[in-house]
Order: C-alpha cells, then structure tokens, then sequence
C-alpha cells in the first residue's frame, strides 16, 4: 500500500529527501547548545574566563541562526512535497477514473469517490507533511541527545536508557489497548450518527407516528452505551501523561542523586549536570512526538486504504489493440447476448438475448423495473461488456471499434442525467465541441428544448448552476437530448429520457425525430406506452428476457404482458398525472 | 454551496485553516462553559486543583535545582566525609512533591473524561430530543447534511476544546505565572531579558501568521473550486464517458489542481515558519540567558550563583512553551466556538407548539353515553376539557374532515393553497388530483398539522384541529408517504413503529393485511430480518408494503395515503394497490391518487391547480363535465407554458 502511494511523490522526490535532511541538521544544532551551555558553565564561570563565555556564547549564537535557517527550509521543502505529493495523489486518481468503465464507477458509487479524492487526499497530504518533518526528526533528536548525554557521562545516560524503554514500553502498551477500544467505540458512534441521519430523513414518519418519546429514548440509551465506552477508552489515554510525567521525575531524582554524588565525589562537574538534565528534556520531547506521528499515522491508514483502492482499480473494460474506426451504418444485432453485472453472480441480469435490429428503424423498449430495459441499451455503445454473446453495430463486434469512434456513433441519453455547471451553449458543446451557435440552435429545436432557452433572459448563455438546479426536471432532459443530437450520431438512444415531459412535447419530440432525422436507428425506452407506441417495433421486456419483439398492433393483440400494461395506462389503474410533470 | 464534509467519527480531519470570523464568542464561550459546569462544577473545581498541583510540582522540581546545587553540592565539595544525609532527605521530599504532581496529573486527566464525555454525552441528548420535536419546517430549511454535521464536525470541535483546549490554557496560564514569579525572585535582569525575546517571538508570529492568513484564504478558496469540480464531475462521470470527454475533463481538472498546488504551497511555507522560528527563538533567548546568566554568576552581581543559573535556565525552557501551546490552543478554541455557536443554533431553534388541550382517549357506551376508559375498545372518543368552568365533554372519533375556506402557504408571502373548502363524512374516500406542484401532499399535511394554516379552518369531528392536542391528533391520522423511510431494525420492530405495544400477531396480521406477509417469509430471517440503510435490500414495492403494514398495525379511523408515483412493474403494483384497498375499507381517507383505479372508486374527487380547488364530484360527474379531469383522465392535456 505504502508503495502504491510513494510511487505519487514524482516530481517532489527532492523535496521529500530534503526536508527530512534539514531537519536532521536542525536537530544537531539543538542538541549542541546544551552541551556548549555546560561547558560555558564549567570552563567558563566556575574557571572564571570571561573571554570562554563571550566565545562559546558567539558560538551558540551561530548554533541558533544555522538552527533557524535548517527549519525554515525543512519547512518550505516540506510545504512543497506535502503539497505536491497531495496534488499528485489526486491528479493519478483523477486519471485513473476516467479510464473506469461504468461497473468500476457502479463500483464506488460517486459520493465515495468525492470523499477519497478531497477529505482522504487532505488527510494524507497533512501525515505526509508530518512524517517528513516529525517522523525523522523525533527519533533522530532523541538518539543524538542520547548520545550527547552517553559522551558526557555514561553512567546517567544509563538511566535515561532505561526510562525510555520503561516509557516506550507503558506507551506500546497504551496505545494497543487505546487502539481496541477506539475501533470498537468509533464503530458504535459512526452507528450513532446512522440512526441520527435515520430520524433526520425520516422526520415525517416519526412525527406522523407520535413517536418522538420513542426515538428519543432509544437514542438516550445508545448514546449512554456510546459515553460508557468512550470513558473506557479515554481513562487508557489519561494514563499517557502521568506515565511520561512519572517517568521524567524519576529521572530528575536519580540524577540529582546521583549527580550529586558524583560531583561531590569529583566525577562530574556542575555544567555536565545542566547539560544532562537538559537533554533529560530533550528526550521525553522526542518520545512525545513519536507518539504524536504514531497515532496521527494510524489515523490516516484509513485513508489511505481508500486511495489505494482507486490507483489500483484496473479498468474492465479495454479499447482493442487494433480498434475499428468506422461504423458502417447504424443496424444493431445482439446474438446470444447474456449479460452479469457481477461475474459471480448466479442469475444474469439479461438471459440470452437475440434481436436484429435495422439501420434507421424505430424501436421503443418498455417493462417494468428490474426488467433490465437500461441493461440492454447500455450494452449498445460498450458501456459495459457483455458476459457471453455478442453485440454487433454496423455489423461488427462492438469490441472491435474505438471506444471514442462507438460512442460517438451510438449517442446515449442517461436515465440519470446532468448537466454541468457553465452555460447552455457550453453544455451543448459537450456534444460536439466545433458545433457552430446554429447547429446548437438546431438540435435545441428538435429536442424542443429552443422554446424555452429563447424565454431565458441570457438565451443561450444562460449559467446553468451545479447539478442543472436552475432549470426543471423536463427542461433538463429536453437540454440532454439536444447535447445527445449534436453528435450527430448513427444510433440515438433514449433511456427514459423524456419522463418528466409532459406528453404533447413528448409526441413532438419523436415527431421531429421521425421527419428529420429518419436515418438515425433510434432506441426509446420508457414506461409511458403513449411514449413508443408509434415505434415501428416494440421490445417488450421481463424479468432479463426479451417476452416479445413486434409492432404496437401485433403486441396489442399477442402479447399478455404488453397488453396488462396498455390497459393499465389507458383504461385501469395506469399513471395518472404523470404528463403534469411539467410546470 | 458548502463543500461536503464527510468526517465520520472523531478526531478525524481537523481542518487548518483561516479562522473563521463569530460574532459574540464570549457569549457561545460562556454558554459552553455553562455546559459543562451545571452538571461537573464539582468536577471542574477538582481539575483545577489538580492543575494547580501539577504545576506547582513541576516548579518546586526545578527550584530544587539550584538548591541542590548551591545548598547541598557547593558546600560539600572539597570536604573530606561529606555527609549525604541532609541532602538525601531534601530529595526524597522533592520525591514526594513530584508523586504529589503526578497524582494530580492523572487525577486531572481521568476527572476530565467523565467530564467531556458527559457534557457530549448531554449535548447529543439534548440536540437530539430537541431536534425531534422541531417543526417539519426546520427540516425543510435545513439540509440533511447540514444538520448531520453539527452531530459529527461541530460536536467534534467542542469535544476538543472542553477536553484538552480548555485544561491546557488554563495550565499553559498558571505555569506562566508561576514561572513568571520564580524568574523574577531568581533574577530581575534575566527575567527582563527573557520576557523581551517573549516579546520578539510574539512580533514574529504574528507578522507571519498575518502573511499566511492571507494565503490560507487563497487555499481554501481553490480547495472549495477544486471540491466543487470533483463533486460535479464525479456526479457526472457517467456522461463524462458517454460523451468521450475523459481528456478534456482531464485538463480542466489539472489546471484547478496546479492552482490548489500553488496557494497550499505558499499557505503551508508560511505557516510551516512559525515552528522553526519559534523554536529558534526559544533557543537564542536560552542562549542569551545563558551568556549574561554566566557573566552575572562570574562576577556574582546581586547573588546570582550557578545554582540560579541553572534553574533560570530550566525555566526559560518552560516559560516558552506554554506561551507556544497557547497560541495553538486558541486556534481550535476559535473552531470550537463556530461549531459552539451551530450547536447552539439547533438547541435555540423554537420547538413546535401545541397549545392543544383535546386529547384521545379510549371510551366505551355505558346508557347510551359515551365514556372514557382505560383499555382499548377500538372506539375512540375527543375529551374536550373546557376552559372556562373545567366541565368534560367526549365526542366520538369518527373521522369527519372540514376544511372552511382554508389558505396557505410556506412562508407568509407566497400563498400556495387558496380557499379550500372540503369536507369528507366518516369512511369517505377523498381522492386529489391534480399536476405535481398543485397543492396536493401540502393539503394532507395540514390535516395533521405538520404545518399551520394561515386563514380559515380545520375542523375534526366538529372541533378545530388547533384545539386538539398534536399527539392525539397524529395518533388519529394513519399515514402512508410516497417516500418510505424504514429505521435500521428487524422487520417486525418496522411495522411495530405503527403500535408499540403490538404483539407480534397483530404485526403479522397487520403484514397479512398488506399482502406483506409473502415476501417478507422469504426473506432470510423472516420477521426477524434485520434491515439496514432504509431498508436498501428491499425493493421499491416491497418499501412501500412496509410502510402500509406500519399504518395498517396502528389501525387508525382516518388514513392519509400518498401513493408512490415511482414506477414499480405492474404485478407489484397491483399487489400493493390491492394492500392499500384492504387498508382503506371502512375508514375516511385522504387519498393523493395517481392510479386511475383509486381515483374511480373515490366518493369524492377532487382536482386541484396552482393550489385551488377547480373542480370536485365523482369519476362520472366529472367526465360529464369535460372539464380539466377529463383531459387528465383522456390523456390529452397540453401543458401551459
């Protein structure tokens, strides 16, 4: 995993080399000062020589301004490869997405991808910082005072040994067992703020039931479990100070004894005391800090799991090596088509599907949910690929074309479609980028979409905000059909794209489609039988399976399936108010 | 738009940033510490104690220093049996005072836990119980998200302020003056010395801090641009693939990031100064101290031995520290008051009034006078207290609807209900019509009183719904959304949420009665399955059986149904159609109707547009009248505009 990441540093490998470098430096010149301090202290005051204390000091000045200097550029090379290494990370997820197909995007589901290419990037982006700038220089400072202390005396440096594995071992021991609680505890509590979300969307549901005593006590009841366990968890970190605290003292004493002795005895002078205890500082600082990068480590494992998994999720779905850039014509043939969205999944999703369809036909697809209507259209312009059978357009393998050259040529309005933040024309553009304001103008009128742009006070370049929220539901699809037409393209695919439009603009939509581009194979899916009755043929879809394929009149008159529904709609119980769908 | 955040837990993803600008932080402060003291004042009292103690150990310990030094090692030095008694015994005692310190270490941060996790534990509690009784406008105004993010982000905040922030200034403060009083009693002149660099490092922090604050700002806002693009593009990956665009994307994508790159670079380089400068800082004014502390001690000006020397040393060391954490501290303390002050906002939100004083109650024929009593009967009765001289009326429940000349609307400005006038005799089935937007789901949701009317009347089985207590009023009403929400439980415990004290029986016949009984046997556990994520394992329709069993177990005299409009095939469609048709026989129901089947079966049909009544009579009066129904029913509606 820790590979996976590294591999993003790029261009930011010196920075990263660097940083850890200065602050190496830094560390040593800290480190010399209290030893200078004491030697200032012993050759210094106790011999009475001024002209060793101006010197020494000038020494220890210098000392500090190379000090400074090291930190700040450890600082500003930390800055830089944290930063870029933060921007690199989401720049290779970034690209690594565009190359999913739809089952790796299904996969992921589009709030978990926002989540890991911000919150998680910003996370690793702020450890990285950390661990370049602490992670070196925390056990590199605590091994130099060490050492310092060890060439002073080493017999006192013994007992700052034996402290700092005593502390190492308290904290290892702390941390494991804080680490179990807080699994446990961040578990429960992410169940916590489920259930909150739960009552916040289902408010009209609890207030319609008189329920809110309930809820409330079931949430009085979670949340004490939540506050027992948090106490459980939190009275192991309170031990964390008082242990280290516990351990610096001793050491204070043992050195005050032992020191003295010493220094009684003749052993040790009064400056290598100052020094020792200073670097008694020195090293509980370090272990602080460890302990510090330790867990804000462990904290960003999560996230960088999450990002790992999207650098090394490999697309599924491959342009051929030597791709076809031509589609003759726009017939489409399935042949034996089955089709899974998860290989090991039992039942397919479409059960060998046969269908030969002709080159500027007409064909409307309708079944109900779960019958797989989008699956099969989807299947046309490779979005996904197909788990046995094959799909033909133009007569050839549809594996064979250039992904770019198919999708060009089978246009595809989306069930769930958006438009993007920039203006009407800009949007529009997504379907052909050279298309002049006349062609947009055009595929607008078919689309019956120009009606409403003209009415707009910025026409077409009316801002559309994030997400199309400035324009309604029908507006939306009739703007998505004209992006669609504007590819110009030998097969156009309609997924129920025009169900928020009221059904008179619905029946002059597929008019102008009928009159002006009659070449064009068009699919129209939809649950509106008023929808795709003119079609020239009907597939009825159930259960995965194609339950027949023929005109309205011949369905009308054979098909069960197709019939239930026809009534239902017209005469039965069908859907009522569905043409109100437009205000 | 606010980017979206997504931190779920605790302590995890502490933003850096620009601190944001609150008005009145003394008042949130107050208010949070008012929090925390009405249940821990005693507590809190302990912990500053300890605090007190903890510090006071630490600077006995470094006192010690220079009498050890000049009290015990000077004099024995050179003697030729030096008696180590007096000097043993002075440190046992430092011994003891530190235990002491310890002691009050651990007894701080172990009292704090209580603390902190009892005052969240409360504030959850509170925010909760609190929330649950808001008006349905509140969550109206208020995104799911939003709102989410006051339990998770804004909690957080305030967790760290009141457990570590707080304790730690207050620590930070007490070791400032009792060093501050320690330096000065060893020496004047290097306590001046010391408190310039203080100054100097002050003046430098804050030019730089001043320096980046600008860049952070610069850092956010191309964070925000560069969020707002990953947000929409992934949104929109799918089309970004239909249409080929994954290149262009690309280099969009890479312009935002190259310029989030550039300010998160200067950003953090400036801010990345302040620990080196600091530190540096810190170590020249050590090093000064030591240079006139030694020259001082060489000339022994004013007394000033090494054993002063070194312990003024030690004490410069932490003298700057705390003046280092407390500036850190006051970054998150600035967090938390922002998070505070949404916190507060929820808790200071008005709760719904019910004014009401008509309630429920279970009654029973006694001499052809009705009667309240204790157990259920299945007839129901209004108790009508009267105000004025206390005297009780019953009426019967039994699910007689009028609205007189009613308007509405969500805001005071815009009216989007107009004159309704309806009414609906017990068992009636009323059924609305009308395009989406006419005023249909807002009608049903006045009758139970999710939103108050602004003119004309309600009247429940004769009494006005604004006299009747909420609570009895819903308890009344049995209701069906179009959206069903079903709660992270088993089965059972779902439609139980219907009747809490329904016995499993009554739940299965309940699931009997909508035809829910079926599928819910093949599910894996059966009754017992236990759904999670509002029920994502279950099918649209299989939801909305769900939801009709719920209001079937409650067994209510008057039901509100909003059928589904989403497109669920048609066999499901008629299983559910035939459970909503069990479920209405015999009760007054208000029905939004979008299946010709109910609306046909309907006493009373009544067809809305733009928030008004525009026509009203069975399926045949109406065809006859060829009016707006008739083109909906024929299908052959234009649409204005």
């Amino acid at each position: 995993m820790v590979t996976v990441l590294l591999k993003q540093v790029k261009e930011f490998k010196k920075d990263s080399i660097m940083t850890p470098c200065f602050m190496v430096l830094e560390v040593f010149m800290e480190t010399l000062i209290p030893y200078l301090m004491g030697r200032m202290i012993t050759n210094g005051v106790e011999a009475g020589n001024m002209d060793y204390i101006l010197q020494t000091g000038g020494i220890m000045l210098v000392l500090a301004a190379v000090g400074l200097w090291a930190g700040i550029m450890g600082g500003k090379h930390g800055a830089r490869a944290a930063m870029g290494f933060g921007k690199n990370l989401r720049e290779a997820m970034y690209t690594n997405i565009q190359t999913f197909s739809f089952s790796n995007i299904d996969k992921f589901s589009t709030a978990s991808l926002v989540t890991r290419l911000t919150t998680d990037v910003t996370n690793i982006q702020n450890a990285y910082q950390m661990i370049l700038r602490m992670c070196v220089r925390a056990p590199i400072s605590l091994i130099c005072a060490m050492a310092m202390a060890f060439f002073i005396n080493a017999r006192i440096a013994s007992i700052y040994l034996v402290a700092v594995i005593f502390l190492a071992c308290c904290l290892g021991v702390i941390i494991k067992f804080t680490m179990k609680y807080f699994s446990e505890v961040f578990k429960k509590y992410d169940d916590l703020n489920a259930s909150v979300q739960e009552n916040v969307t289902a408010q009209r549901v609890v207030k319609a039931f008189v329920r809110e005593d309930y809820e409330i006590d079931k949430f009085h009841n979670a949340s004490g479990n939540i506050y027992k366990m948090f106490v459980k968890a939190e009275s192991m970190i309170a031990l964390n100070f008082p242990v280290m605290q516990i351990t610096v003292y001793s050491c204070i004493i043992l050195i005050s004894w032992v020191g003295a002795n010493m220094i009684v005895g003749g052993a040790l002078d009064k400056g290598d005391l100052m020094s020792l205890l200073n670097y008694c500082m020195n090293i509980l600082m370090s272990l602080m800090m460890l302990s510090m990068v330790f867990v804000m480590i462990t904290m960003s494992m999560a996230s960088a799991r999450r990002i790992c998994e999207v650098l090394e999720e490999q697309a599924d779905l491959t342009n051929p090596e030597q791709p076809d850039f031509e589609v003759p014509n726009g017939s489409i043939r399935f042949e034996n088509v089955t089709f899974r969205y998860n290989k090991n999944s039992e039942s397919p999703v479409l059960d060998h599907i046969n269908l030969d369809i002709k080159s500027g036909e007409t064909i409307g697809i309708i079944g109900g949910t779960g019958s797989s209507k989008t699956s099969l259209v989807n299947l046309i312009s490779r979005l996904y690929d197909v788990s046995e059978g094959a799909v033909y357009v133009g007569g050839k393998d549809v594996r064979t074309y250039d992904c770019e050259t198919l999708r060009n040529e089978v246009s595809v309005v989306l069930q769930k479609n958006v438009l993007f933040s920039g203006t009407i024309l800009e949007n529009l553009r997504w379907g052909d980028e050279n298309a002049t304001d006349e062609e947009c103008k055009r595929a607008c009128e078919l689309a019956c979409a120009d009606e409403f742009i003209q009415r707009m006070p910025d026409k077409y370049n009316t801002y559309i905000e994030q997400g199309g929220s400035n324009v309604s539901g029908g507006q939306k699809q009739r703007l998505c059909i004209a992006r669609a037409l504007l590819k110009k393209p030998k097969i156009l695919i309609l997924d129920d794209s025009t169900s928020a439009v009221d059904t008179a603009t619905d029946a002059k939509i597929r008019r102008a489609f009928a009159t002006e581009i009659p070449g064009t194979t068009k699919l129209i899916v939809a649950q509106r039988i008023s929808s795709i009755q003119d079609a020239d043929r009907i597939i009825v879809m159930d259960n995965g399976r194609v339950d027949a394929f023929d005109t309205h009149e011949n369905l009308l008159e054979n098909n069960v399936i197709y019939r239930e529904v026809y009534e239902a709609q017209t005469g039965g119980s069908g859907d009522f108010d569905e043409n109100g769908g437009e205000q | 738009m606010a980017e979206a955040k997504v931190v779920k837990g605790p302590m995890r993803g502490r933003a850096m940033g620009p601190r944001p600008k609150i008005e009145n932080p003394g008042k949130i402060l107050k208010r949070i510490l008012g929090y925390v003291l009405k249940n821990y004042s005693v507590h809190c009292v302990l912990v500053l104690l300890c605090i007190v103690g903890n510090v006071l150990a630490n600077i006995q310990g470094t006192n010690f220093l220079q009498v050890l030094i000049d009290d015990y090692i000077e004099p024995m030095i050179g003697q030729p049996n030096p008696n180590f008694g007096p000097l043993l015994q002075a440190i046992l005692r430092v011994a003891g005072f530190y235990l002491l310190g310890v002691l009050c270490a651990y007894s701080q941060a172990r009292i704090m836990v209580n603390v902190t996790q009892g005052t969240m534990k409360r504030l959850r509690d509170d925010m909760f119980a609190h929330m649950s009784r808001l008006p349905i406008k509140y969550f109206d105004t208020h995104t799911h998200g939003d709102i989410m993010s006051i339990y998770t982000n804004d909690i957080d905040t305030l967790r760290q302020m009141i457990s570590q922030s707080i304790p730690q200034m207050i620590s930070s403060v007490i070791t400032v003056v009792g060093v501050l009083i320690s330096m000065v009693r060893l020496s004047i002149p290097l306590t001046g010395l010391t408190l310039v660099m203080v100054a100097v490092m002050m003046f430098v922090t804050k030019n730089v801090v001043g320096k980046s604050g600008s860049y952070f700002q610069k850092q956010q806002a191309a964070l925000g641009r560069v969020n707002g693009f990953i947000e929409e593009r992934m949104e929109g990956q799918k089309v970004v693939k239909v249409f080929c665009h994954e290149e262009k994307s690309m280099e969009e994508f890479k312009a935002l990031n190259e310029e989030l790159f550039d300010n998160a670079y200067n950003a953090n380089r400036f801010a990345n100064l302040m620990g080196p400068i600091n530190a540096q800082i810190g170590n020249l004014s050590y090093v000064l101290v030591a240079c006139v502390g030694a020259i001082l001690a060489l000339n022994n000006v004013g007394a000033f031995t090494i054993g002063k020397l070194a312990s003024f040393l030690t004490f410069n060391k932490s003298f700057n520290m705390p003046i280092n954490q407390v500036s850190q501290q006051l970054n998150s303390i600035v967090m938390a008051l922002a998070g505070g002050k949404r916190v507060f906002d929820l808790l200071d939100e008005k709760e719904e009034v019910d004014e009401g004083y008509v309630t429920l109650v279970h009654a029973k024929q006694e001499n052809g006078k009705l009667v309240e009593c204790k157990e259920r009967t299945g007839m129901w009765a209004w108790k009508h207290t009267h105000q004025a001289d206390g005297s009780v009326d019953y009426v019967e429940l039994k699910g007689d609807v009028v609205f007189d000349d009613v308007d509405f609307g969500y805001t005071d400005e815009k009216m989007v209900l107009h004159n309704i006038k309806m009414y609906a005799t017990p068992g009636q089935k009323i059924a609305f019509v009308g395009s989406t937007g006419a005023g249909k789901t807002t009608i049903t949701n006045l009758i139970n009183r999710f939103y108050d009317i602004q003119d004309g009347k309600i009247r429940y089985d004769g009494i006005n719904v604004n006299k009747i207590k909420k609570a009895d009023l819903r308890r009344s009403l049995g209701i069906v959304l179009q959206d069903t929400h079903l709660f992270t439980a088993t089965v059972m415990e779902n439609i139980r949420f219907g009747k809490l004290d329904a016995t499993d029986e009554e739940v299965i016949a309940a699931a009997k009665l909508a035809n829910a009984d079926g599928f819910i046997r093949q599910l894996p556990e059966g009754y017992n399955t236990v759904l999670t994520g509002d029920g994502a394992n279950l099918s649209q329709g299989q939801r909305q059986l769900l939801a009709i069993a719920r209001a079937a177990v409650a067994d209510p005299p008057v039901l509100i149904l909003d059928e589904a409009t989403s497109s669920i095939d048609t066999r499901t469609e008629k299983i559910v159609q035939d459970g909503m048709d069990k479920l209405m026989h015999g009760r007054t129901t208000f029905v939004i109707a979008h299946r010709l089947s109910t609306v046909k079966n309907s006493d009373c049909i009544m067809v809305l547009e733009q928030g008004r009544i525009i026509e009203r009579g069975t399926h045949d009066e109406l065809i006859e009248e060829k009016g707006k129904y008739y083109q909906l029913y024929t299908g052959n509606a234009i649409a204005e505009g």
